[in-house]
C-alpha cells in the first residue's frame, strides 16, 4: 500500500476547497454551465441522463480498507447505495447531487481518495496491473512508477486543457494485464543489458470510433528519464495535437497522421532539450517513493495447507478455487479475484453493504488491501491459501463467489443507454442476457476463457474492440443495432476484432453469440485450443457462415 | 477587460493596434504577431514600448530573435480549454529566457490563475471583474505542486527530500 503523507493530503484538501468554490460559483449563476462544465469535469462529474454521476480514482486499483469503506459510505449518504467499477480503475456513483458533491469529496479527501482528473480533457488516472507487486515473475512493483507518474501528472500547469483527454498505463509483467496497447501511453518496465530499470514507450494506441493499436516509439527509456519523455511526448501533442474536431483530436490521430517516424523525431528533439532538466529522478526520490509502499510480513507457509486439501473435495469450492485463484510470488499465498458479474446482474456493480463485507474480509485475510482491475472485478491480493476455504464461504454468502472470472459470463460493458447521455444503445440488459443463456457452469467452464466487452456507443468504454466477441450497439432508424467483432484481445498481443456481418437486433444478440460459441465449439481442434486461438487459425469465415446461414 | 499585473489590478498602458491602425506616434503598443514579424525595425525604433500578441498556433521560435527587444509577450487562450498557450508560454520562460511581461489574454478565469502562474505568466487581461478582484486569494490556492516548472516553487517530491534529511540531523 502507499501511504499518503502531509504534503499529498494538503493538495486534496485544496482541491476540494477549490471545488467547493466552484460548485458555489455555478449555484448562484457566477459560472455558466459553459465555464463549469470544463471545471466539474477535471473534478470527475458528468451530467449524465438522470442526474450527475461522480467518478473516483483508485489509482493504478490499489484500495486500503478504510477507502473501500469510505467509499460505501459515499454510495450510502450521497447515492443510492452501490457504486459501479469501471474498465479505468475508477469507481462511478450515478445519482448524486451536485450540492452535495463537495461534501462527498471531502469526505473521501480524509482518507487520501479524490477525483482529479478522472474527466476532461487532461492526464486521467494513472492505472496499472491489479496484481502489482504480487504477480509471479514481474520486473518490479509498476505501482512506485505509477504513483511517480500519477504526482507528476495530477494539476499539471501546461497539460491541465489538452485537446483531448490521456490515458496512461503501465505493466512490469510479460503477460499484459493493464492493456497497455490500448493506452495514449503504454509503459511497460523493463531492464536493460546493464541490469538498469526503464521502460519500453508505446504511444497512440486507443479504442473509440478510430481504434488504433499502440507503437513502440522507444524500446528503452531509462526510469531516471521518464518524466521528461512523458513531458516531451504531451507537449508536442498539446502543440499540434488536432483542436479543430473533437473526433480526431487524440494523440491516436497526431500519430498515425504523421507517421511514428515523424512523431518520435519531434519527441526525440523536445526531450533533448528537457531531459537533463529537474525532471532527472534520481535515485533517491525513486526511494523515497518505494518506502512508503508497505508490504505485508508474509509467514512462511506451506504449499498446499491442509485446510485446503480437505477443501478440494467439494466440487463448488473447486469450480470456484479453478477461476478466482492465481498464483502469488510468495508461497502459501494466492491472489483472489471476486466476480462482480453475478449472473443477471450489470457488470461491475458493489452494493455499500458488499463494499463494507469486503473490507472487512480484506482485514481479516488480505492485509487490509484490495485491487481494482480493468475488468470490471476486484482481487484480493494476498491470502493465504490457508484462508482460500473460509473465504469462499463468506464471499458466497455476499454473492460474491460466481465462479465466473474469465469465463464467458464476466462480461465487460459500459453503463449504456440505461445511464449514459452519449450512448445509443443499451449494453446491461445485453450482458444481463448473456449471462443467463451461459449460466450454466459447467458449459461456460467447457468454453474455457472467453472475454465478451459490450459497448453502447461508438466511443467504446465497453472496449468492444478488443473482445474476444466485442458487441457495439448504434443507432439505426430510431433501433438498437448491435455489431458483432471476434478476435479482438487486450493483453501482450492485443489486437482489434473483426466484423462478422451486418448488425443484428436486440433481440437477436444473445442468439447470434450462442452461435459464434457453437461454431467455436464444432471448430476448435481440442478441448484446450481458446476461442481466440481457433479465430486466429481461421478467421472470420466460418463463423459469419455458421450466424448468418440462416438468418 | 481588467488587467491584473504584479499581482493586482491595474490600468494598461498598451494601446492595442490591429493590423491596419495607422501608428500613434508616442505610448505603448501592442501588435499582432503578423504586423509585428512585418515591421519590426519600424515599430522596435519609434518611441514608446512594443509587446506583441502571438497565436497560439503560431511556432514560438519565430519570436525568439525579438525577445530581447520587445516589452511585453501577449499569449491567447481563444478559449479556456484551449491550451496551447501554456506550452508556449514555458518555452519562453524557461528555454529562451524571456523576462519580459507574459501576459494572458482571451478567456481567463480565476480558475486558471495557479496554472499561469506557474507556467510564467506574470499579467492577466482577465474576463470578469470579480476573478480580477479574486486574483490575490485565488493565487494563494494551492501550497502543494508536483511538478517542476520555471516558477521555481519547491515540488512535493523535494520538499519530502529536504524533509527527510532535516528530520536526519543528529540522529
Amino acid at each position: 500500500m502507499y501511504a499518503y503523507d502531509e504534503i499529498d493530503r494538503t493538495l486534496v484538501n485544496e482541491r476540494v476547497s477549490e471545488f467547493r468554490d466552484q460548485v458555489k460559483r455555478r449555484l448562484s449563476g457566477e459560472l455558466t454551465e459553459d465555464e463549469f462544465k470544463i471545471l466539474r469535469l477535471q473534478n470527475g462529474v458528468y451530467l449524465q441522463l438522470h442526474a450527475y454521476m461522480f467518478r473516483v480514482a483508485i489509482p493504478y486499483g490499489t484500495l486500503a480498507t478504510n477507502q473501500l469503506r469510505a467509499l460505501a459510505h459515499v454510495a450510502r449518504k450521497y447515492d443510492r447505495g452501490y457504486g459501479h467499477f469501471t474498465t479505468r480503475q475508477n469507481i462511478q456513483f450515478n445519482w448524486i447531487k451536485l450540492a452535495e458533491l463537495p461534501d462527498a469529496l471531502a469526505d473521501l479527501a480524509k482518507v487520501g481518495i479524490h477525483a482529479m482528473q478522472t474527466s476532461g480533457n487532461n492526464m486521467r488516472n494513472v492505472t496499472s496491473d491489479q496484481w502489482a507487486g504480487v504477480a509471479p515473475g514481474e520486473i518490479e512493483d509498476p505501482r512506485i512508477w505509477s504513483e511517480l507518474i500519477r504526482q507528476h501528472t495530477t494539476l499539471h500547469p501546461e497539460f491541465s486543457f489538452l485537446p483531448r483527454k490521456f490515458k496512461i498505463a503501465i505493466t512490469a509483467s510479460d503477460h499484459d494485464r493493464a492493456a497497455i496497447k490500448i493506452h495514449d501511453i503504454g509503459l511497460k518496465l523493463i531492464k536493460n543489458e546493464e541490469g538498469e530499470t526503464g521502460f519500453e514507450v508505446l504511444v497512440g494506441g486507443g479504442l473509440g470510433r478510430t481504434p488504433f493499436i499502440g507503437k513502440t516509439i522507444k524500446h528503452f527509456v531509462h526510469g531516471r528519464d521518464i518524466l521528461s519523455y512523458i513531458e516531451a511526448i504531451l507537449r508536442v501533442y498539446n502543440q499540434y495535437g488536432r483542436r479543430d474536431n473533437i473526433y480526431k483530436a487524440r494523440i491516436k490521430i497526431l500519430v498515425h497522421e504523421l507517421g511514428i517516424e515523424k512523431f518520435s523525431r519531434e519527441v526525440e528533439e523536445e526531450w533533448q532539450h528537457i531531459r537533463n532538466s529537474s525532471l532527472q529522478i534520481d535515485d533517491e526520490v525513486i526511494e523515497d517513493i518505494r518506502s512508503r509502499f508497505t508490504y505485508p510480513n508474509y509467514e512462511k507457509l506451506p504449499h498446499m495447507p491442509d485446510e485446503l486439501r480437505q477443501a478440494t473435495a467439494d466440487a463448488d469450492f473447486e469450480a470456484w478455487r479453478k477461476n478466482s485463484v492465481s498464483p502469488h510470488k510468495v508461497q502459501g499465498y494466492s491472489i483472489v479475484t471476486i466476480s462482480l458479474k453475478p449472473i443477471g446482474a450489470p457488470p461491475g456493480d458493489a452494493t455499500a453493504e458488499q463494499m463494507d463485507a469486503l473490507a472487512d474480509l480484506a482485514d481479516k485475510y488480505s492485509f487490509g488491501e484490495i485491487r481494482v482491475g480493468h475488468e470490471q472485478n476486484l482481487a484480493l491480493p494476498h491470502v493465504a491459501k490457508r484462508d482460500l476455504p473460509a473465504l469462499w464461504k463468506a464471499l458466497d454468502k455476499l454473492g460474491l463467489a460466481t465462479p465466473n472470472v474469465n469465463l464467458i459470463t464476466d462480461i465487460i460493458a459500459c453503463p449504456g443507454l440505461d445511464y449514459c447521455s452519449l450512448a445509443n444503445a443499451r449494453s446491461i440488459p445485453i450482458a444481463q442476457e448473456l449471462t443467463r443463456r451461459f449460466a450454466n457452469h459447467e458449459l461456460a467452464n467447457l468454453i474455457g476463457r472467453l472475454h465478451i466487452n459490450i459497448s453502447g456507443c461508438i466511443n467504446a468504454c465497453g472496449h468492444h474492440h478488443v473482445g474476444h466477441i466485442g458487441i457495439l450497439g448504434v443507432e439505426k432508424n430510431g433501433e438498437e443495432i448491435y455489431q458483432i467483432t471476434i478476435g479482438g484481445r487486450a493483453d501482450e498481443a492485443a489486437a482489434l476484432g473483426n466484423l462478422i456481418g451486418p448488425g443484428v437486433k436486440f433481440d437477436e444478440v444473445a442468439d447470434v453469440i450462442e452461435d459464434v460459441v457453437e461454431a467455436y465449439l464444432a471448430l476448435r481442434e481440442r478441448p484446450e485450443e481458446l476461442f481466440i486461438d481457433t479465430v486466429k487459425r481461421l478467421g472470420v469465415e466460418p463463423f459469419k457462415e455458421r450466424v448468418y446461414a440462416t438468418r | 477587460m481588467p488587467l491584473v499585473n504584479g499581482g493586482k489590478i491595474a490600468d494598461d498602458s498598451f494601446v492595442k493596434l490591429a493590423v491596419d491602425t495607422p501608428l500613434p506616434e508616442s505610448g505603448d503598443i501592442l501588435v499582432p504577431a503578423e504586423r509585428f514579424v512585418g515591421e519590426a525595425e519600424v515599430l522596435l525604433k519609434r518611441a514608446g514600448r512594443v509587446g506583441v500578441i502571438w497565436p497560439n498556433s503560431r511556432d514560438i521560435d519565430e519570436l525568439v530573435p525579438y525577445l530581447g527587444k520587445v516589452a511585453a509577450v501577449a499569449l491567447v487562450f481563444p478559449t479556456f480549454r484551449d491550451g496551447r498557450a501554456y506550452s508556449q508560454a514555458r518555452l519562453l520562460r524557461e528555454r529562451y529566457n524571456y523576462r519580459g511581461e507574459l501576459r494572458a489574454t482571451g478567456q481567463i478565469l480565476r480558475d486558471q490563475f495557479v496554472f499561469m502562474l506557474r507556467a510564467g505568466f506574470d499579467s492577466f487581461e482577465v474576463k470578469k471583474q470579480a476573478d480580477a478582484e479574486a486574483f490575490m486569494q485565488t493565487a494563494k490556492r494551492y501550497s502543494v505542486f508536483y511538478q517542476p516548472t520555471g516558477d521555481g516553487r519547491i515540488t512535493a517530491l523535494h520538499r519530502r527530500m529536504q524533509l527527510r534529511h532535516s528530520e536526519g540531523v543528529g540522529t
